[in-house]
């Protein structure tokens, strides 16, 4: 039977056991450029996002100041460029100028890696920048009032409860990642489009090549989404705790338990 | 003098052209629990702030035996550890348990061992009614039970002085007793505090001094039996009976 005499399900099937090593490489490229590149990018996007909540220290002279502020600038410039142009150009731009302008070969998986890294981490540096500043002023103030320099209030108090706050936008970071590798098919990346199109190039089922590439890209970006949601339920901790009434420590001698003063609270 | 832990000086505080504290003098000693009593905006809190470095001073000086801190004599964060703080809004840490609140500052900024950290921790927990909380996240306390949480937190950094800021306003009224009950074995141990408040009760009962703000300026201070029932100002005396008819 050739390909031309089989009905929908058939072809499915026959692009399946022809092509299933190929479409699971593509997908297994995609995915590692996706997860790669989010880790990567959020990296980034705390790292700018984290220089552009600053705050210049009233004592600070200014030289610093003015370092501050050039600092910030290219770091605008920055998010705005690569959140206002295309992915796609940015690619093109970034892997042929490299070459033609500094003669040097990326090669396809760094020149992948650096473009999404680069692009997602200038979508991540707002987001850190709402995370942050969607925590209530009153935690900085807590730890700053037990002593705490603005390094230990930012890694243990601010950035920890941002983490959690942004976790369904890395998320969607992830799962844009996951569907927007197929841009890098312009510089020859082997990834789930690419074998997509040449599946159909070579058999002309367009159709039935689109409709399984789909589905292997649908089940790839929900299992994510899945994850990414028990991580989260992770992140929050168990609703309920224990009373830790065992606890010997917890009536260390010579001291008054409230609740027995009080005749009980609980 | 001797046992001074905080002298303020002619302490001034501007937000843009608004003067909200106006040239501020007193000085608190060791062991002295001192009641700022006054109407809404008449700088109490703004005072505390600026006390604890949450607020920049505009002018002025603030001695902490007799170093300047506003000058950068001494640094601020070791500074900031000696002058415990209680939050009207508890500010209690949302990602960490109990247990962490009252460990975490111990741990990165005394350098004190997580066992010793713990140790303190739950000595003060339990002072405060909350030993048995210490796996509880503060979101699922309530709201007296956060602010027991927070001045344990405070405790166990073993402070010199102890600032309260309106610490029971935030909280329903059948929840206010046990903070305060709190408070006072905390005044009645010797603890040096500084506490905004409107209960006038604890000011009477529980204070050494009381000192009343007006717009922003210290109108009056002296002993609660001095100001209480002889108020030398009118405006003390406006106050005070302003205060009792929206009890009555």
């Amino acid at each position: 039977m050739t390909i031309s005499e089989m009905n929908f399900f058939q072809r499915m099937v026959y692009i399946v056991q022809q092509y299933g090593m190929s479409l699971l490489e593509g997908a297994g490229t995609t995915m590692a450029i996706a997860i790669i590149c989010t880790l990567l990018g959020c990296v980034i996007g705390f790292a700018v996002g984290l220089v552009q909540t600053i705050e210049p220290h009233k004592n600070s002279n200014i030289v610093k100041r003015a370092i501050l502020k050039v600092v910030k600038f290219i770091l605008t410039a920055y998010v705005e460029v690569f959140r206002g142009t295309p992915m796609m150009l940015q690619a093109a731009f970034i892997y042929y100028g490299t070459a033609q302008v500094f003669g040097i070969n990326l090669g396809m998986w760094s020149a992948a890696i650096i473009i999404v890294s680069v692009n997602t981490g200038a979508y991540m540096a707002e987001t850190v920048r709402g995370g942050i500043l969607s925590i209530d002023p009153g935690q900085r103030e807590g730890a700053r009032a037990i002593g705490m320099s603005q390094f230990q209030t930012m890694l243990l108090v601010i950035l920890p409860q941002s983490l959690r706050n942004i976790m369904p936008q890395i998320g969607n970071n992830l799962i844009i990642n996951i569907k927007d590798t197929c841009v890098l098919s312009i510089i020859g990346t082997v990834e789930l489009f690419f074998t997509f199109r040449s599946i159909s190039g070579a058999l002309y089922t367009y159709f039935e090549a689109a409709t399984v590439t789909m589905i292997i890209y649908f089940i790839l970006t929900f299992a994510c989404s899945r994850l990414l949601r028990w991580i989260e339920n992770r992140m929050d901790g168990p609703a309920n705790f224990d009373l830790a009434t065992g606890d010997t420590l917890a009536f260390t001698s010579g001291l008054v338990r409230y609740d027995e003063k009080r005749g009980g609270t609980h | 003098m001797d046992g001074e832990l905080l002298r303020i000086e002619h302490l001034v505080k501007t937000f843009g052209t608004n003067e909200v504290l106006k040239d501020i003098d007193f000085s608190v000693c060791k062991g002295d629990v001192i009641s700022i009593i006054g109407s809404s905006g008449s700088g109490k809190s703004t005072l505390l702030r600026c006390i604890n470095l949450l607020e920049d001073a505009t002018g002025g000086r603030i001695l902490y035996h007799g170093q300047d801190i506003l000058s950068g004599a001494m640094d601020e964060d070791s500074y900031r550890a000696k002058v415990g703080m209680v939050f009207q809004s508890f500010n209690l840490f949302n990602n960490y348990d109990v247990l962490a609140n009252c460990t975490i500052g111990q741990v990165h900024v005394l350098k004190r061992s997580k066992e010793e950290a713990r140790a303190k921790a739950m000595e003060y927990l339990a002072k405060v009614g909350m030993g048995e909380y210490i796996k509880a996240k503060p979101r699922q306390l309530s709201g007296g039970q956060k602010q027991r949480v927070a001045i344990a937190r405070a405790l166990a950094m073993d402070p010199e002085v102890l600032l309260f800021d309106e610490p029971t306003s935030a909280l329903d009224p059948e929840m206010v007793g046990e903070v305060l009950d709190v408070m006072k074995d905390l005044a009645h141990s010797g603890m040096t505090m500084l506490v905004v408040t409107h209960e006038m009760a604890f000011a009477r009962d529980i204070s050494k001094r009381v000192v009343f703000m007006s717009d922003g300026r210290i109108e009056e201070e002296g002993t609660p039996d001095q100001i209480f029932n002889h108020p030398t100002s009118a405006r003390t005396r406006d106050f005070l009976t302003r205060f009792n008819e929206g009890r009555a």
